[in-house]
């Protein structure tokens, strides 16, 4: 098993976040992982994004050029990124303030309206959290449990009243796709 | 400490390695992209357990001089810092090169020249690995493509430093520096006591106490033939090394066609390449250097006489090519593929200079 995977968005969406979270399962999973971000200035603001390597085998490249899976937050995202799914791939977008769709027909393209989930939650910062489940119901790479089990041993002991809140998250994106 | 397995960036692993192996002291000044190495130091308080100094120097001149003082004593020290912060340290880590002191050095490379850019690097192969500062000296210069790496030469660094009085560094890039992979941790070891210390540098310069006289550390001496005899002895100890410390990795070099040779990450984004040319019925091999200097010259002169030719891909606009050249000794072409300024190539992009600099028929 090998997944490669890139989020990308805009700095402050989770997107780095969302990459470590991925990763610490991994770890937790007993896979070898990468975990490469895009670490400018750019983050202030401007775009980030982040490559995501998960394999039973030990990884070659960090630095890739295609994608399994590409998660894209933002129009810029979507317009970079699209071409770089492999076919066959899987992309995944959030339609909020998106004005051209994607076009590509030999991927599965699908829309995750995580914002409006996240509304729901009534809590803005599970945003990649629901992201992150309808990522794993698509590609089920680590079981959901190893995220739970990776988010409480990296998550301050202070913050571990939130785990249930993550876990709501974690399930309500599974449970758009 | 136990042994331990965690997910970190190159560069907390540094920190986290130092602490590990029984640092004495680390000197060094914020600079992206190793600031990490300060931070989480600063974060782990090991002042507080282990008794190892950190201090945020007021630059990196001080700093890479605080480690000047501190290695003259026989402590384990080290600073880190990146590429326009390195150059500021030249002056003196020529001068432990001179006093034949034991130090590490991490230099996690960005784009130059000048201020240049954030972003990752490895145009500091010839300061590095050609003296950077003044005199006839060199570095042991180690250069780790993964995370695993930047932990394990931490202690492979110290002590060979310690092994030839003379400085080591961690040349690497800025990929490796901030990316996260699982690392196993290397259970703590104890500092050394001053009696372990005493004993494992003689030379140092930490009071008389029982040895009858006092050790002065200098790197000036105004009489020439004496200069002349310590340069010798300098000499003598760079082929000591060269002769015991190239250390290199090989990846289908047995069937190999072709050749890259690369160092660092960009070694890993290549195997990629090779795996995508292999598919299509490239034979190519790659060969790492893991120590720049003493650089691995016999193995490349090896399998020059067996492949058709040979790329390097850099970070940079060709460096390391000259030592492959000189390696090669003009039996293949020798060609050189990189990107600057702090652009990172991707695999397809090294299959195609692959294909069209060595001029391979498919």
């Amino acid at each position: 098993m090998k997944e490669e995977i890139l989020i990308a968005g805009f700095g402050g969406q989770g997107v780095l976040s969302m990459g470590k979270i991925l990763a610490y399962a991994g770890l937790m999973d007993n896979l070898e992982v990468t975990w490469m971000p895009s670490y400018g200035p750019e983050q202030r603001g401007g775009t980030a994004n982040v490559t995501v390597i998960l394999s039973d085998a030990s990884i070659s490249s960090p630095v890739l050029d295609t994608y399994d899976t590409v998660v894209a937050l933002n129009q810029q995202s979507l317009d970079k990124f699209e071409g770089k799914v492999k076919p066959g791939g899987t992309l995944i977008y959030d339609p909020s303030g998106i004005h051209h769709l994607p076009t590509r027909t030999d991927v599965t393209v699908v829309p995750v309206d995580a914002m409006q989930a996240s509304i729901e939650l009534k809590n803005s910062k599970t945003y990649n959290m629901i992201l992150l489940g309808a990522l794993l119901k698509l590609r089920p790479v680590v079981p959901v449990d190893a995220v739970l089990r990776g988010l409480k041993k990296t998550l301050p002991e202070r913050h571990h009243h939130l785990l249930p809140l993550n876990e709501q998250a974690l399930l309500k994106g599974m449970s758009l796709v | 400490m136990e042994e331990e397995v965690r997910l970190m960036k190159g560069n907390e692993a540094i920190a986290h390695a130092a602490i590990r192996y029984g640092v004495d002291g680390y000197f060094g000044y914020p600079i992206t992209p190793q600031s990490e190495v300060l931070e989480t130091l600063a974060e782990l308080r090991p002042w507080e357990t282990t008794g190892m100094v950190v201090l945020q120097a007021e630059s990196e001149v001080a700093a890479i001089n605080m480690v000047y003082g501190g290695a003259a004593t026989g402590k384990a020290v080290m600073t880190s810092s990146s590429s326009p912060g390195v150059s500021l340290k030249q002056e003196g880590i020529s001068y432990l090169a001179a006093s034949e002191l034991p130090a590490l050095i991490v230099n996690v490379m960005r784009g130059g020249p000048g201020l240049g850019t954030i972003q990752p690097s490895q145009a500091d192969y010839f300061q590095a690995t050609k003296g950077g500062g003044h005199g006839d000296y060199h570095l042991i210069v180690l250069a780790p493509a993964t995370v695993q790496e930047m932990t394990d030469f931490v202690a492979l660094g110290f002590d060979l430093a310690f092994k030839y009085r003379n400085p080591a560094m961690i040349l690497a890039d800025g990929i490796v520096g901030q990316m996260m992979e699982k690392v196993v941790l290397p259970p703590q070891r104890p500092r050394r006591t001053e009696e372990q210390l005493r004993e494992q540098c003689p030379w140092a310069a930490c009071g008389k106490g029982s040895r009858g006289h006092r050790n002065v550390v200098t790197s000036l001496e105004l009489d020439s033939a004496k200069m002349e005899v310590n340069n010798l002895r300098f000499q003598e100890t760079y082929r000591r090394i060269e002769e015991n410390e190239v250390r290199y990795q090989e990846y289908f070099t047995d069937d190999a066609e072709y050749l890259i040779v690369a160092f660092g990450t960009v070694a890993r984004i290549c195997l990629k390449a090779i795996e995508e040319a292999r598919a299509k019925g490239i034979k190519v091999g790659l060969l790492r250097p893991i120590t720049l200097w003493p650089f691995p010259k016999e193995i490349i002169g090896n399998l020059s006489k067996k492949v058709k030719g040979i790329l390097t891909v850099e970070l940079n606009a060709g460096q390391m090519v000259e030592d492959v050249r000189l390696a090669a000794e003009c039996r293949v072409p020798v060609h050189h593929f990189g990107r600057m300024g702090g652009m990172i190539p991707n695999p397809t992009e090294i299959l195609e200079a692959l294909v069209s600099k060595l001029n391979i028929q498919q």
